[in-house]
């Protein structure tokens, strides 16, 4: 069943929740809502379910008006943070309480509800744990029972709300997989919050961005990550160097602060773009910017060339598979992160002098006044 | 040890000397009084004892209690879940107010709680000339006493709910209700499981007030024999009669209802604090272990440990 | 409040409010409210007369002096029960800490005629006082023990999870500080407990004034020397002086009111410092 949210505002007061939320998730997508706490994913999340009413706008099930609907009645499987299993029922009866309060005409049998309930124990592979409590479970197998317990009710939409923010890194890791592949098999819209990007880039089909209670992007993964629509976006997924630069015609001059304009004179031997400085089209003139540059986009080089930043190398640690490089480039400090052959051939000593050479970089305009930022990308 | 090294531990001395300070202060004001009750009832031996309780009069006392016990624990009971369903689990306005309000019986004096009644229902009362042209009797009758009960038996129920529910949170009510149930099978199958010990201990100390109420009811009570007298106002009346044997035996039944709710609470406080470090140890689920036989399944069943 | 209730898809507000609003004021409100209507019937001076009268006086004048001395000697052995029954490992421990309930268990009028024998001339601990000079039952010195019996457990029982949750680091960071033991109590802990000390004591106070069921068997109800308020209420409306007896009442309940007040705003501060503690 699709699902589409159409300016859905909502206020606890004076603090703006959710503010012109506009979103389509098309049937048995898995969708992540990520975010940073208090942006108003899980706000989102139990406006969807209806758990919470919105003070503005509508939710469409399947194309149909579903604002004023109960949950009873929305069909929605739902998964909390800390599971709200029930303690005083065997895992059992929590997986069966959806059919046992059905009314009389549309509960199963007791045989029905028997071989449901088990086979739905099956699918979260934790049959063996039947007649055990809630609190004789780890965190992991508690997540698990709390999502047969939702699917019991054949839902129409599934939705989880942090759903492995409890968990270990390790039992993190497993459930996430575990979690994508049973979406691939039972296959029924699902829309999961998150504050980890991590999470939401592996598990999820597309994932909605949000910030202060409003959509920042909405993409898949890939998109997301190698394409951000904003600073936040950027700031938000991944690490990242933040140059402060100016625009210039169509240009933006990657360290050169607009404030700095002496030393953008003294400086500038050559053009902008032949001498340190990196050029992406963008649409103001003469105004501030900033431009972004993930570290594992630069790549260091001991020749000039063009449009490399001169740079002096300040500290050199390996850290796993990769290599991570701190260099300063005037009083800017930039990350360089160097696959570890490529490190092995460079060989960097600390104190050398370097040339960098970002090979995707993404300029925002800042304009004076306003809020919204003008994008453009240079290779 | 040395008495240089008592800056993290008193002296054993000390110690000792405080101990034993405490436990002669209780065993003066609680352990003596305790004794003496059943020392005075059994003074003239086990025979005039049970004499003593075989009354008529201490019967209709006892069976008086009971009734009275039984009228307002219901009431009180659905009070205290409606009183802290609301108080535990919406936010609204005046919600500080309530409480106090609901607290208010417990510091009222028993005598005033059954003086508001009199004023009311009583010959000189608002309602009393109406009551009295109709036949019907409030005041030095059962109603009265009920009433003067339910009053200062009033915040315990809610009292013993409003914490332990606002503890539980709202996440267990919204999942039933996520999952298809009616209000009324989510208080009947999610909610009361999950406060029936918190639930019970209210009871229990609303009971044990509830049967052993002399003041409020006093005033109220008229002290008609064998028709409005409580097991205290029973106790009471044989006091002031000099009846010591009489007096104190039907004090020695109160003396163990006393200790029987004490045993009860006692009990229900040990099952909660196991309920609650549960509920803890749900919260945080990966910092505290499963219990042992958690961990040995889990051994017999690796491969479905980790999917 | 309906606008509240409305965010939540939990059912049950209007009913739940609607009931407790309901059973709230037929059971305790209304009640009240009609006896302060009733007091009204008076006039001001009237009212004044009553109150200010020599045996309304005294009788208030006893029943605050024996609360308050009560309520001060349960903070003294309450600090030290609370402490012995939190530090302290001694046999039978979780019996005695049982037993400290007995009071809110034991009904009123046993432990009032049990008091009273046992301090009577011939009682059990009276035939020990009395030869020394000492005499208790039938005199305000009565009063004062059934209070502190009724009163016992409040303190004890209010700073019990106080101590419990005093973190050990505090008295350690006290010792490598260079602190005695005694300064360490006095300086560090002592100060932790007192938001919960006073709030018992209040507690205990506010039972001590409202308390009739033990005292009237002990006091001798001796006008103008032992007769506490309560029982001077219940005289009066034997005599059939409704009107004197609800202007004392509606004094007694303004009382109350007052210490409620106090113990919430207490208790306030207590929740809040035990909270700050927690964080720190």
């Amino acid at each position: 069943m699709s699902i589409e949210i159409r300016d859905i505002g909502k206020r606890f007061g004076d603090f703006v929740a959710l503010d012109g939320i506009n979103l389509t998730i098309p049937t048995g997508e898995l969708v992540a809502l990520l975010g940073p706490s208090g942006c108003g994913k899980t706000t989102l999340l139990r406006i969807i379910a209806g758990m919470e009413s919105a003070d503005t706008g509508q939710v469409l099930f399947a194309g149909e008006e579903a604002t004023h609907l109960h949950v009873r009645e929305r069909q929605v499987g739902f998964v909390f943070q800390h599971y709200a299993l029930f303690r005083h029922m065997t895992v059992f009866e929590n997986v069966a309480f959806g059919l046992r309060v059905k009314p009389r005409r549309e509960r199963p049998a007791e045989a029905e509800i028997r071989r449901r309930v088990m086979e739905l124990l099956g699918l979260v592979q934790l049959d063996w744990l039947a007649d055990r409590y809630p609190t004789q479970l780890s965190g992991g197998q508690r997540q698990r029972i709390a999502l047969a317990r939702a699917l019991a009710v054949e839902p129409k939409v599934l939705l989880l709300d942090e759903p492995f923010g409890a968990l270990d890194t390790q039992v993190r890791k497993e459930l996430r997989r575990w979690l994508r592949r049973l979406h691939d098999e039972v296959h029924i819209s699902s829309v999961f919050v998150t504050h980890d990007q991590e999470e939401a880039l592996e598990v999820a089909d597309r994932v909605v961005v949000m910030n202060r209670g409003r959509i920042e992007q909405i993409g898949t993964p890939d998109e997301v990550y190698s394409n951000p629509a904003s600073p936040f976006v950027y700031r938000f997924l991944g690490d990242v160097n933040v140059f402060h630069s100016r625009l210039q015609g169509v240009w933006a001059e990657i360290g050169r602060p607009p404030s700095g304009g002496a030393a953008a004179a003294s400086a500038g031997s050559g053009g902008a773009a032949a001498e340190g400085g990196i050029a992406a089209p963008v649409a103001t003139d003469d105004d501030a910017a900033l431009a972004f540059v993930r570290p594992h986009d630069i790549d260091i080089v001991r020749a000039p060339q063009a449009g490399a930043l001169q740079a002096t190398i300040q500290d050199v640690h390996a850290i796993g598979p990769s290599v991570r490089v701190e260099l300063a480039h005037e009083s800017e400090l930039i990350e360089v992160e160097l696959t570890r052959e490529r490190a092995e051939i460079l060989a960097l000593r600390k104190g050398e002098q370097v040339w960098l050479s970002p090979r995707q970089v993404r300029v925002f305009a800042v304009p004076s006044g306003g809020e919204e930022f003008v994008s453009g990308s240079g290779i | 040890m040395k008495p240089r090294h008592s800056a993290l531990a008193e002296p054993p001395i000390v110690r000792i000397a405080l101990t034993t300070l405490a436990l002669l202060f209780l065993a003066f004001f609680l352990g003596l009084p305790l004794l003496s009750v059943f020392a005075e009832a059994f003074a003239a031996g086990v025979p005039a004892y049970l004499r003593a309780l075989a009354d008529p009069e201490a019967r209709s006392a006892v069976i008086l209690t009971v009734i009275v016990a039984l009228g307002v624990l219901p009431l009180n009971i659905v009070f205290g879940v409606a009183a802290a369903w609301v108080i535990a689990k919406f936010e609204f306005r005046g919600k500080a107010a309530l409480i106090t309000l609901i607290d208010l019986p417990f510091a009222v004096s028993p005598v005033v709680a059954g003086l508001v009644f009199v004023l009311i229902f009583g010959a000189q009362g608002l309602f009393g000339p109406w009551l009295m042209a109709h036949d019907i009797k409030i005041i030095f009758a059962l109603p009265g006493i009920v009433l003067a009960t339910l009053f200062v038996t009033f915040p315990f129920i809610a009292r013993e709910l409003i914490p332990l529910m606002q503890a539980q949170g709202r996440e267990e009510e919204e999942a039933a209700i996520s999952l298809g149930a009616s209000g009324w099978q989510m208080l009947w199958r999610v909610t009361l499981p999950n406060i029936k010990w918190g639930l019970l201990y209210g009871v229990i100390l609303a009971n044990a007030r509830a049967m052993g109420e002399f003041g409020a009811v006093s005033v109220v009570s008229g002290h008609i024999r064998g028709e409005t007298n409580t097991l205290p106002l029973h106790v009471e009346i044989l006091y002031n009669e000099y009846n010591q044997v009489g007096a104190f035996a039907a004090a020695s039944v109160l003396a163990m209802l006393a200790l029987v709710t004490l045993l009860a609470k006692t009990a229900v406080e040990w099952r909660m604090r196991r309920e609650t470090a549960m509920l803890s140890a749900e919260l945080s689920p990966e910092r505290v272990p499963a219990p042992a036989s958690g961990r040995t399944a889990g051994a017999t069943h690796p491969s479905a440990e980790r999917p | 409040m309906s606008v509240a209730a409305a965010r939540h898809v939990l059912p049950g507000f209007r009913l739940g409010m609607g009931y407790t609003i309901l059973y709230l004021s037929l059971i305790v409100l209304l009640p009240l409210a009609a006896m302060v209507f009733k007091s009204t019937e008076l006039t001001a001076a009237q009212f004044w007369a009553i109150a200010s009268g020599e045996r309304a006086l005294a009788s208030l004048r006893i029943t605050f002096g024996a609360s308050l001395l009560a309520a001060m000697i349960n903070a003294v052995f309450g600090v030290l029960t609370a402490w012995v029954l939190v530090r302290y490992p001694f046999p039978g421990k979780r019996f005695v800490d049982a037993l400290v309930d007995l009071p809110f268990a034991l009904p009123t009028a046993v432990a009032g005629i049990t008091l009273a024998t046992l301090y009577a001339g011939n009682g059990w601990i009276g035939r020990y006082l009395e030869p020394l000079g000492v005499k208790v039952a039938f005199t305000p010195l009565g009063i004062v023990v059934a209070l502190t019996f009724i009163g016992l457990p409040f303190v004890v029982r209010t700073l019990q999870p106080v101590i419990e949750d005093i973190e050990p680091e505090l008295e350690e960071a006290a010792a490598t500080l260079g602190a005695t033991r005694w300064q360490t109590f006095a300086r560090v802990l002592f100060p932790a407990m007192l938001p919960a000390l006073l709030t018992g004591f209040t507690l205990a106070l506010s039972r001590a004034i409202g308390e009739y069921g033990s005292v009237i068997f002990i006091a001798g109800n001796m006008p103008l020397i032992s007769e506490i308020t309560p029982l001077l209420i219940v005289s009066k409306l034997e005599q059939y002086d409704v009107a004197g007896a609800t202007a004392l009442a509606v004094v007694m309940l303004v009382i109350s009111f007052v210490l409620l007040l106090a113990v919430n705003g207490l208790q306030w501060r207590l929740a809040n410092s035990r909270r700050a503690g927690a964080r720190a």
